[in-house]
């Protein structure tokens, strides 16, 4: 995973609410088999709109996407994680993430930052008026700036350390393999196995 | 002080305790279910890091998401390439049919007679088990908590930590009571129940918490009903739903190919019934619904919350306070194509969808067969009976529910989600109208443009004899 300590781009004032994983990808795209390559299907729907944001030249390139509350509900899909960082999205700004996105962005390195929402109106209202600026994410200082803007952001400080060093969760787990196999050695015997059984 | 279920099963699956400030404790899987969509990049991202399967032994597949409900064991017979014809499917059950094969796990294929939706093929064979910790790449995964078990959804990363490592880094979940008392009325279901509790506390409202379902009413609930509620909880943004164990629990585990028999079946019942929450456990949160108000539920928006008893009128956006919630019923009601003020029961459906893991076992299949036996679906109404497994369908047929759907004209399917999700042929045309027994009514969720109605299997049933939205008390 490619550590993150600030990233600059430009930011993306998504104004709803709400956006749940069905239009950040539609299951359609869900059946690739490939783990990259997922850029086509960003918010497919909605770009289908010639008025929709990402198709307003300015805002094409953009990687840092403030979006409404609630951004990431529904399914568990770690595609949609996939499809934002596949367009270019390194950050997502939001006042409440679903608790699945969240966990999924923060695995893959895409920040997903919490802000008040009386900040990000803010943030939309300096990126509408500036189309197409630049938006630093700091990391470290935990903070976002457009301009002369500069507002904070919460994000827990494990996920925060595992993305600013760039750590893998699996070899993580690994380090506490004698730990697995104690636990194993002691589970009850009755639990059950998905061996087939012989009958 | 006392701890609740879902703390009791968390403790007692601490690989090792997280330190310092937002460390997640490194929790143990005891089962893992997958499926062909979310599994090929975790199996991937093995062979890519030269990892294998820790406990093929507590990882089983099915095929479900994608499979067509449509076939014939001839056409089986000749492969997938004749069973499924959309070239980017087949490629998903290809891809997982390899990866089981090449990693060593156990896999239900189309045709298999415990092949169908993963939520309803754990609980069947009995590997869903009180105090165990179970997960999938699905967020329905929440099902299996109506068995004690902590049971949740997770992405595709997950996966492969599971795969690789039987243990995922998680920090505890919030804890939240939705005590449902009282008795819920003849004809009102464990769907029109969830619907309800999800209007009550919003898509948002049970984020980062495991719900435990309890209260008389929950109590009174068969283990299929109870796996109805626990499904959807994560339509209430909750992480898991749980219900502690208890006869009810333990009766339809006994005998079950995968439940523990003899001296291990006293042992464990023993373990279970010690699962319960503590009398003097506190929950973060706390949620009272009486089930005596309850009435039949549907949904008239695009989200599982935007719910209201079948006796309603459509909301007028502008008298919603909530300045988001407004927007989004706004947003809705155009996308379903419904004005404010008009009567749910006039609404007329196009389709009827009985299935899915929130649906589509046999408790349900019975109740629907049983509104239907006699009746006729209403001209111009398609309806779709999809099985959750073929278990189940096995078990239709031997009573006899078949025959009823037939004769009133709805197509009797194989096993698979179907229309639940528009992964498969079994679509919402643009425009068209659905009531549908599965759990979400998201913009596009059963193809694109399509509009989806959520309802019970009686809602369902009754529907499709009139043509609008109705319950069984609607029909003479």
């Amino acid at each position: 995973m490619e550590a993150f300590t600030t990233h600059t781009g430009v930011g993306v004032p998504l104004r709803r609410s709400n956006v749940d994983t069905d239009q950040i990808i539609p299951a359609v795209y869900l059946k690739r088999v490939t783990r990259s390559g997922f850029e086509d299907a960003l918010f497919a729907a909605w770009r289908n709109d010639p008025g929709f944001i990402l198709n307003q030249e300015p805002f094409r390139p953009g990687s840092v996407l403030v979006a409404g509350p609630d951004f990431g509900t529904g399914s568990s899909r770690e595609h949609a994680v996939w499809a934002l960082g596949d367009y270019g999205f390194r950050v997502v700004i939001s006042s409440r993430f679903a608790d699945i996105f969240r966990g999924n962005a923060g695995k893959q390195g895409l920040v997903a930052a919490v802000c008040e929402q009386s900040d990000v109106e803010l943030l939309w209202k300096v990126l509408e008026q500036q189309p197409g600026m630049s938006v630093t994410v700091d990391l470290r200082e935990k903070t976002v700036q457009a301009g002369e803007l500069i507002v904070p952001f919460q994000i827990d400080d494990y996920t925060r350390w595992r993305l600013l060093e760039g750590l893998d969760d699996i070899a993580l787990s690994l380090r506490a393999e004698s730990e697995i196999d104690s636990f194993e050695a002691a589970r009850a015997k009755w639990l059950p196995t998905t061996t087939p059984l012989n009958h | 002080m006392g701890r609740t279920l879902a703390e009791k099963v968390w403790d007692a699956h601490v690989v090792r305790k997280g330190g310092g400030t937002d460390e997640p404790d490194l929790l143990y899987i005891d089962l893992h279910l997958v499926h062909e969509v979310t599994s090929p990049q975790a199996f991937d991202g093995l062979r890519l890091a030269g990892r294998q399967v820790r406990r093929p032994d507590l990882t089983i597949a099915t095929e479900d998401h994608n499979v067509p409900t449509v076939w014939s064991a001839n056409l089986l017979a000749q492969g997938t390439g004749a069973a499924i014809s959309d070239p980017v499917s087949r490629t998903q059950v290809d891809t997982l049919r390899r990866n089981c094969e090449e990693f060593g796990v156990r896999l239900h294929p189309m045709g298999d007679v415990d092949q169908g939706i993963v939520h309803v093929v754990g609980p069947q064979l009995g590997l869903t088990q009180p105090g165990m910790t179970v997960v999938c790449g699905d967020s329905h995964t929440s099902t299996h908590g109506a068995f004690g078990a902590l049971a949740f959804g997770i992405g595709t990363s997950e996966v492969e930590h599971v795969l690789a490592t039987q243990t995922l880094p998680l920090r505890p979940f919030r804890t939240m009571a939705v005590t449902v008392q009282g008795e819920l009325h003849p004809g009102v279901t464990a769907k029109d129940l969830i619907l309800a509790v999800i209007a009550e506390i919003g898509t948002a409202g049970g984020q980062g918490h495991v719900l435990e379902y309890r209260g008389d009413a929950i109590r009174k609930l068969s283990m299929e009903a109870r796996m109805t509620i626990c499904n959807m909880s994560i339509e209430a943004g909750a992480r898991a739903g749980m219900i502690a164990p208890d006869a009810t629990t333990f009766e339809y585990l006994k005998g079950r190919p995968h439940a523990p028999q003899g001296a291990d079946w006293d042992a464990a019942v023993e373990y279970w019934t010690g699962l319960a929450t503590d009398e003097d456990a506190e929950f973060d949160r706390e949620v009272i619904i009486n089930a005596d108000e309850l009435a039949p539920f549907v949904t008239w928006g695009t989200n599982p919350g935007q719910g209201l008893p079948l006796d309603a009128t459509i909301p007028f956006p502008e008298q919603i306070a909530d300045e988001n919630e407004r927007a989004a019923a706004e947003s809705a009601l155009s996308y379903m194509d419904l004005a404010p003020g008009t009567p749910l029961r006039e609404i007329s459906v196009d389709t009827v969808f009985l299935g899915s893991c929130t649906n589509g076992r046999i408790e349900d299949l019975r109740a629907a067969a049983e509104v239907l036996r006699g009746r006729q679906v209403a001209g111009g109404v398609r309806m779709l009976v999809v099985p959750g497994s073929m278990r189940v369908r096995r078990q239709a047929e031997d009573e006899g529910l078949d025959t009823i759907f037939e004769a009133a004209g709805a197509e009797w399917r194989q096993a698979g989600c179907s229309m639940c999700l528009a992964m498969n042929p079994d679509k919402l045309a643009p425009g068209e109208r659905s009531a549908s027994t599965s759990n979400r009514n998201f913009e596009g969720r059963q193809g694109k443009g399509g509009r989806t109605h959520l309802v019970s299997p009686l809602v369902a049933a009754a529907t499709a004899v009139r043509g609008t939205l109705s319950s069984p008390d609607d029909l003479f």
